[in-house]
């Protein structure tokens, strides 16, 4: 594999509160090639910010720090924010959790996916239209031209979270964070979502990373997973080797998840003593 | 006894017809699921009985009493509901002290501070959450609330709308063990809305699966366990299910 599409050490994003500066995420490093890269963990362990930190979506006060912070070569940390703009979108894009808050209400789907595309290349109408239909058709939107002229509220969430990846991957980025891309869909739905971007980005060549407390999700459509608690990543595993995690909270967030075929009586619970006594 | 049994039940909002002749009856002490995709009317069949969707007909009967379809003080004190966000069905601007008494104060029940003080220790809560307010609590925290106030009244049928979906798996467990308990310890019969099945195999006896407003398949939690319900459309959702666990 060529060089790194993402090379991160030591990256440290901080908030000040009345309480002095709080580092929600702890000195993460890590590397990704044109690979699915999986990061799991429970609400507040810093993954959200992890991902956003990557398209530098951290607002003030807010700050990033990090010794390395290179995407294809760019030093992120060195980029303006008119810089920045060039990259989100066209090079490192963001599937977000709810397409009930993250489309316009009040611009067609097909507008939206033309806007995106439009920001970042100059084109035709007639060549930005066809472009946007095929990208309906590849999210697997069996009648796009009527799709594309319904509104949001028109529209299924399920449909709506495949807009918004037509939305991600029209500039054709290197890399996609999809972050709980699925967790406002129903079971069924979601399975088709996450095939969709499977099948994109492994068309593309592109990079995922793909961030969801889900371990089963995550493990079922990664290569390789880091879990994350309170800031720090406590493992690295291969998908396929989850089962035989080491880290004691790892392990107990495996054991928390109840089975198709449960026996047991009482579910294991995290011991959280260590946190509350804080 | 049966603690709620429902007949031809056809629930509409306006126009729109939403069940379409849902038949139950679930036995006292029984924990029930509904299960099914978004849309196939399960929330609707849990809203009509706590009185949300008055727009049905058929029967609802709640321990033998039937239901009206208006607002029925003395159908409250029997049965109780806990939704499934824990940000959006608590009162932003009363304390968990008040959220809780409130109950006590509309069914005039004496005696609220000591009450209060119980069911904050039934449902696993320090008593210093009780003169806080719900957004200086975590998911978890605030989902033992509204199981709290839930139970205040004592009733004895639990209505739950997808009670774990909104935390994480770790709060998950934590929820369901509390949940199992307090039915353990107060015999309540519960009618629990889910999509996720292995919840079901853990808290249930029996499912419905639903789809389009229609009960496929009643079935019992062994048959499930054992890979063995009847109907494509549930082994369908069954396979989904199995195909996540990896």
């Amino acid at each position: 594999m060529s060089a790194p599409l993402l090379e991160i050490e030591n990256l440290r994003v901080s908030f000040p509160t009345q309480k002095g500066i709080i580092d929600v995420v702890r000195g993460v490093s890590f590397t990704l090639g044109r690979e699915r890269l999986g990061i799991v963990g429970e609400s507040g362990s810093g993954k959200s910010m992890t991902g956003r930190a990557i398209l530098k979506l951290i607002r003030a006060p807010g700050t990033i720090r990090a010794d390395t912070f290179r995407f294809d070569g760019i030093d992120l940390l060195k980029q303006t924010e008119k810089a920045m703009r060039r990259i989100r979108g066209a090079r490192i894009s963001m599937v977000m959790q709810d397409p009930k808050f993250s489309l316009n209400p009040v611009m067609t789907v097909g507008e939206q996916i033309a806007e995106a595309l439009q920001t970042h290349q100059r084109l035709s109408r007639r060549e930005t239209q066809k472009r946007v239909l095929t990208m309906l058709e590849a999210v697997r939107i069996d009648d796009p031209e009527r799709v594309a002229g319904l509104y949001p509220h028109e529209i299924s969430g399920g449909m709506g979270q495949r807009v918004m990846i037509a939305m991600m991957l029209i500039p054709e980025p290197d890399l996609l964070i999809a972050d709980e891309p699925t967790s406002a869909l129903d079971v069924s739905v979601q399975a088709q979502v996450l095939d969709i971007i499977d099948e994109q980005v492994r068309r593309k060549g592109m990079g995922l990373i793909f961030i969801s407390h889900d371990l089963n999700l995550v493990s079922s459509y990664c290569d390789r997973i880091l879990v994350m608690n309170t800031g720090e990543i406590v493992e690295e595993c291969q998908a396929g080797e989850l089962r035989n995690a080491v880290h004691p909270y790892t392990r107990g967030l495996i054991a928390a998840i109840p089975r198709l075929d449960e026996t047991r009586d009482e579910l294991p619970v995290l011991d959280r003593s260590a946190w509350v006594a804080k | 006894m049966t603690a709620l049994s429902l007949k031809h039940l056809d629930i509409s909002y306006g126009e729109t017809q939403i069940t379409h002749g849902i038949s139950l009856d679930i036995a006292e002490g029984e924990s029930f699921a509904l299960v099914g995709e978004s849309g196939s009317g399960k929330s609707t069949v849990l809203k009509a009985v706590a009185g949300l969707a008055p727009q049905w007909t058929g029967s609802i009967t709640v321990f033998g009493q039937p239901r009206s379809h208006g607002i029925d003080q003395h159908f409250a004190r029997h049965c109780q509901m806990v939704f499934q966000d824990p940000y959006g069905s608590l009162h932003p601007r009363k304390t968990i002290d008040a959220i809780l008494s409130e109950p006590l104060a509309i069914h005039g029940i004496g005696n609220q501070n000591s009450r209060v003080e119980d069911m904050l220790v039934a449902v696993g809560l320090d008593r210093k959450f009780r003169f806080r307010y719900p957004h200086q609590l975590s998911g978890g925290q605030r989902q033992r609330v509204a199981i709290a106030r839930a139970l205040m009244l004592e009733p004895k049928l639990l209505l739950l709308d997808e009670p774990t979906s909104a935390l994480d798996v770790s709060v998950q467990a934590e929820i369901l063990n509390l949940l199992k308990r307090l039915r353990r310890q107060q015999n309540l019969t519960f009618l629990m809305v889910t999509h996720n099945l292995p919840v079901v195999s853990f808290l249930c006896d029996r499912l419905a699966v639903m789809r389009h407003g229609r009960i496929v398949e009643i079935a019992d939690v062994a048959d499930l366990k054992r890979g063995a319900l009847q109907e494509p459309y549930s082994r369908e959702l069954m396979d989904i299910s199995v195909a996540h666990a990896g």
